[in-house]
């Protein structure tokens, strides 16, 4: 006869002294864990209801400005400042842990409208409707800069006139060149005073510039003709363009996929393309009500953030066509500028009043150090919702954001006349033979035409 | 033997040994287990994203069970006990004093009897984890048990008598059914709650998942209340009369109550009405005891015979002869003990089919009240009218217990900490249903297509046909006139052809439209007749 017995020792199965950690034995059979779905499920809501608890988003507001604020810049090397100008000529540089400015670099005559940072930071371009390109030598961030109370003013390194008033600039990536645009597209060196190379791409201003992250040679623009233009400036003309029904204010590229870039436009949806191919956009982004005024990308290239007319912040996912979030203060009045921080935590606006607002990315998340049992809690809690978020009760829990109410009753007028719009073209679809009317996916429907330049 | 060939190009072809080709089979089988069942089908979907995604998502359920397969093999500490013989001999011949003699001194700690001649048959329960034991004799007597270290740690006379006793989530709190109410204890014997609301209660079972206490009482109204803030969650008036066979299915927190003319109902709290009515003896139902995967029952009737029912198809599955089983348990591992008199066997599956594993039996005055497997231990826990006694039954228990489940080495901090996070997934009551895994799944799409005409012409037919075949009741004097029956019976499929008679009209409306255009026409007023299509 063979017979053994369960016989468990005490010794091994806990600890030797009060020092030790106790010991945990693991057994993933699911015979032991019966209702493990429901409590799964249970585990589930409770994490919604806990983010839902736990989302401040808002951390602060820099205010010091005396007038409304037009651009923004990020410093690529310094992770804690951000430069920002209004539309008196203000221009500051602030230290976002303590929110207050550092330095500020006075001598603008009227709006500043672009605002940006070499790539090793020590140079910032600004431009103006007076006509002027402004180059500043960045102040290294030094142990007296603790001093709240010195805040310094720098001189300009170099002052260029132009012809016209400019409206915006860009910086290249891993270059010396920079990029102004206003009745034109300038390329200018650092040390010249006169520009490069020249574009002219119509009779309409230039409204906004942005370089390729990943291509150092190729540039985004959008004019006031409702066109968006790629540029490569080794040659001397346009290389793609494409015309939309209503303007670009801001062109965005992906920093992680850089043939894709997105486009804020005035309809209030966010267009995304992809460089090489653009009879259609890649995503249409729809959540804002009124005219998407600047957009930009998080360095994980999968979330954007964008600021709008409609007084509110949303943050997109890079592929999906609604917003995930959306932020929106009683005192924040329209937001011109957005910025997303290079560590992808913080978002960045500048609005109409004055203030910068700081705010988190994602609005439940505990910032801080976070111990690891912390950190796991949260990505089990995170994977589990995200198991059970199509489900009714935690698909309501998880969706649900308060609106400002002229957002609410816009956003329900729209789909009003939205659905009027789709009945009308569905009976008229039904009743004509099949074939004849075609509708177009709002991919395409918005795109007048697109060419390639030769 | 063995070769491993390279190819001059890309494979590697390695031929396996018989022996890690069984540990790959042995491999598969386990993973199949962790799987949960079949992965979705993919094929179907036309959403490109959304395949891509699912398909990651599919890839990653893999390697997890993958993952856990191997830890089962290699990484668990202990494994299970058996007891195996060689030739001739029977396993339910051997005796627990043979069975002393071969295993090690601690399992042999296990094996005892505590004879109390003065308070009643004894009724047992077990924490989830194995650890603490709760005896409650008739006559009033509650004792609480640390088995570990077989230390009493509290023993109250309560001097009424004392039907049932079950603990609530852990040590710290249990139940006992006294003669005209339940009272709540902790675990220092201070009576917390005096439950007066359920009445006489015959039946004790505690539902750990929703921390529900349910109990039958002697009217036979099923009564469950939510122990942590004492709301009575459901009373339901069975309409059965009294029974005290009830028992808690693990698998899905479904109770079962087993009735006087032989029927066996599953409760939920949510509903008044049964979920499962199941006709299971020809007399009344003695015993129930649930496999703890959820798919198995047995019962016991009257009538000498231990059945085994199939909880997916409520089919029977196999009949056991021979003994009325007064009380029934199954253990964590499958086997199937049966307590009658003072005599006890267990039946193991082995071989497919539940047939004689192992038996005791005890001194002839003994009237076994109540067997139940300790968790986690290869230890029967037996309660009769004497006391209670411990017997070992290799191969029975669950040899690795997972710390986060339960713990039978748990220190005090642990204990607290476990409270909290079963307090945080307790499940509401609405989540008790025959197949749990419905929870997360989606509802199939409603779009149920009309049924053809086709259809509907067959189900009219099976109708009448139906109507036609009943049974006319013969009446008697005098009013039982063939001309009266031919007319009833042709009432009856009046009765059934009227129920479709929608079908008839819009068929016929069709017809017609699509049929005359000039009908059409037709029916148009005077002014729009220009207007009326034609082809």
């Amino acid at each position: 006869m063979r017979i053994k017995t369960i016989s468990r020792s005490v010794d091994e199965f806990t600890r030797e002294r009060s020092q030790d950690l106790q010991r945990v034995f693991h057994n993933f059979d699911p015979s032991l864990r019966p209702m493990e779905k429901a409590v799964e499920y249970q585990r589930a809501l409770t994490a919604a209801k806990l983010e839902k608890i736990f989302a401040r988003p808002f951390v602060g507001a820099m205010d010091g400005h005396r007038d409304g604020i037009s651009c923004m810049a990020k410093n690529p090397n310094y992770l804690k400042g951000i430069f920002s100008a209004s539309m008196d000529g203000d221009i500051r540089l602030w230290d976002i842990a303590t929110r207050r400015t550092v330095c500020q670099f006075p001598g603008h005559q009227g709006a500043v409208r672009g605002l940006t940072v070499s790539t090793d930071g020590n140079v910032l371009v600004s431009c103006g409707i007076d006509s002027t390109v402004r180059l500043w030598n960045v102040p290294r961030p030094s142990l007296e800069d603790s001093d709240l109370s010195s805040e310094k003013s720098a001189e300009p390194s170099a002052v260029y006139v132009c012809k016209n008033a400019l409206l915006a600039v860009d910086h290249q990536f891993e270059g010396e060149l920079f990029a102004t645009s206003g009745a034109q597209i300038d390329i200018w060196n650092h040390n010249r005073s006169q520009p490069v190379h020249s574009f002219k791409p119509g009779n309409d201003s230039v409204i906004s510039v942005r370089f390729n992250p990943g291509e150092p040679d190729i540039l985004a623009v959008s004019s006031n003709d409702r066109r968006m233009i790629i540029y490569d400036i080794r040659m001397s003309s346009a290389a793609r363009e494409i015309r939309m029904q209503t303007k670009t204010n801001s062109i965005a590229w992906n920093p992680m996929e850089p043939m894709n870039f997105t486009g804020a436009n005035e309809d209030g949806n966010c267009y995304s393309f992809d460089g090489r191919k653009n009879e259609e956009a890649k995503c249409v982004h729809k959540d804002h009500v009124s005219a998407v005024m600047d957009i930009d990308f998080s360095p994980t290239g999968r979330e954007f953030v964008t600021g709008s007319y409609d007084r509110s912040v949303r943050i997109f996912p890079y592929n999906g066509g609604h917003s995930r979030e959306i932020y929106h203060t009683k005192r924040m009045q329209r937001v011109f500028c957005v910025k997303y921080s290079s560590d992808a935590t913080y978002v960045i606006s500048g609005s109409d009043d004055t203030n910068l607002r700081l705010w988190k990315a994602k609005a439940s998340e505990q910032l801080g150090v976070i111990l690891p049992r912390e950190q796991k809690k949260h990505e089990y809690n995170e994977a589990v919702k995200n198991r059970y978020k199509h489900l009714p009760e935690i698909k309501r829990i998880v969706r649900h954001r308060h609106l400002p109410k002229p957002i609410y009753k816009a956003i329900a007028e729209s789909r009003a006349v939205n659905n009027a719009k789709k009945r009308k073209d569905d009976r008229r679809k039904a009743s004509s033979a099949p074939g004849t009317i075609v509708t177009k996916p709002l991919r395409t429907r918005r795109i007048i035409n697109e060419r390639e330049v030769e | 033997m063995e070769v491993a060939l390279e190819d001059n190009n890309l494979m590697e072809k390695v031929v396996l040994t018989p022996d890690e080709q069984e540990m790959d089979v042995e491999l598969e089988a386990k993973e199949k287990k962790y799987l949960r069942g079949e992965g979705a089908n993919l094929e179907t979907l036309k959403d490109k994203k959304l395949k891509t995604q699912l398909a990651s998502r599919e890839k990653l359920y893999g390697k997890s069970a993958k993952a856990a397969a191997k830890i089962e093999k290699w990484l668990l500490p202990a494994s299970a006990g058996y007891l195996e013989t060689d030739g001739l001999e029977k396993t339910w011949r051997i005796k627990q004093t043979d069975i002393a003699k071969e295993v090690d001194i601690l399992s042999s700690r296990n094996q005892y009897d505590i004879v109390l001649p003065d308070f009643g048959p004894y009724k047992l329960d077990f924490t989830a984890s194995g650890r603490h034991m709760l005896a409650g004799g008739r006559k009033g007597h509650l004792a609480l048990v640390d088995m570990m270290n077989m230390n009493l740690i509290k023993e109250i006379q309560v001097r009424e008598t004392v039907r049932d006793v079950a603990f609530l989530h852990n040590d710290q709190f249990f139940a006992a059914a006294q003669k005209k109410y339940a009272y709540i204890y902790g675990r220092d014997g201070t009576e917390l709650h005096c439950l007066k609301e359920r009445g006489p209660v015959a039946r004790l079972r505690f539902l750990k998942n929703h921390f529900l206490l349910a109990s039958v009482n002697k009217i036979g109204q099923l009564h469950y209340q939510d122990v942590t803030y004492g709301d009575m969650v459901a009373s339901i008036r069975t309409g059965k009369g009294r029974t005290d066979v009830m028992e808690v299915n693990p698998y899905n927190g479904v109770v079962a109550l087993g009735h006087s003319g032989g029927t066996v109902t599953m409760w939920k709290p949510t509903s008044q009405a049964p979920l499962v009515q199941m006709q299971c003896h020809p007399g009344p139902v003695s015993s129930l005891a649930f496999h703890p995967n959820g798919h198995l029952m047995a019962t016991s009737g009257k009538e000498r015979k231990v059945k085994i029912w199939d909880l997916r198809k409520f089919e029977e599955v196999q009949t056991i002869h021979g003994f009325h089983a007064k009380t029934l348990s199954f253990s964590q591992k499958g086997l199937l003990a049966a307590g009658t008199g003072s005599f006890v066997q267990v039946l193991g599956d082995s071989s497919g089919a539940y047939s004689r594993y192992m038996s005791h039996s005890m001194v002839k005055g003994y009237q076994i009240e109540k067997v139940m497997f300790r968790p986690y231990e290869d230890v029967l826990g037996i309660g009769h009218s004497m006391g209670w006694s411990s017997v070992l039954i290799p191969g029975s228990g669950e040899p690795n217990f997972d710390s986060w489940v339960a713990n039978p080495f748990e220190t005090s901090k642990q204990r607290r900490e476990k409270e909290v996070h079963l307090l945080l997934d307790k499940l509401p009551p609405e989540t008790i249903m025959l197949d749990p895994s419905k929870i997360g799944a989606m509802r199939p799409s409603r779009r149920k297509e009309k049924p053809t005409r086709g259809e509907v012409e067959a189900e009219k037919e099976v109708a009448i046909e139906a109507a036609k075949s009943v049974e006319m009741k013969k009446k008697t004097k005098g009013r039982n006139k063939p001309s009266k029956r031919t007319k009833k019976k042709k009432e009856l499929v009046e009765n059934v052809k009227r129920t479709f008679p929608e079908q008839e009209h819009s068929a016929a409306g069709k017809k017609r439209r699509i049929g005359g255009e000039d009908d059409a026409a037709a029916e148009l007023p005077a002014c729009l007749k220009r207007f009326a299509r034609t082809n």
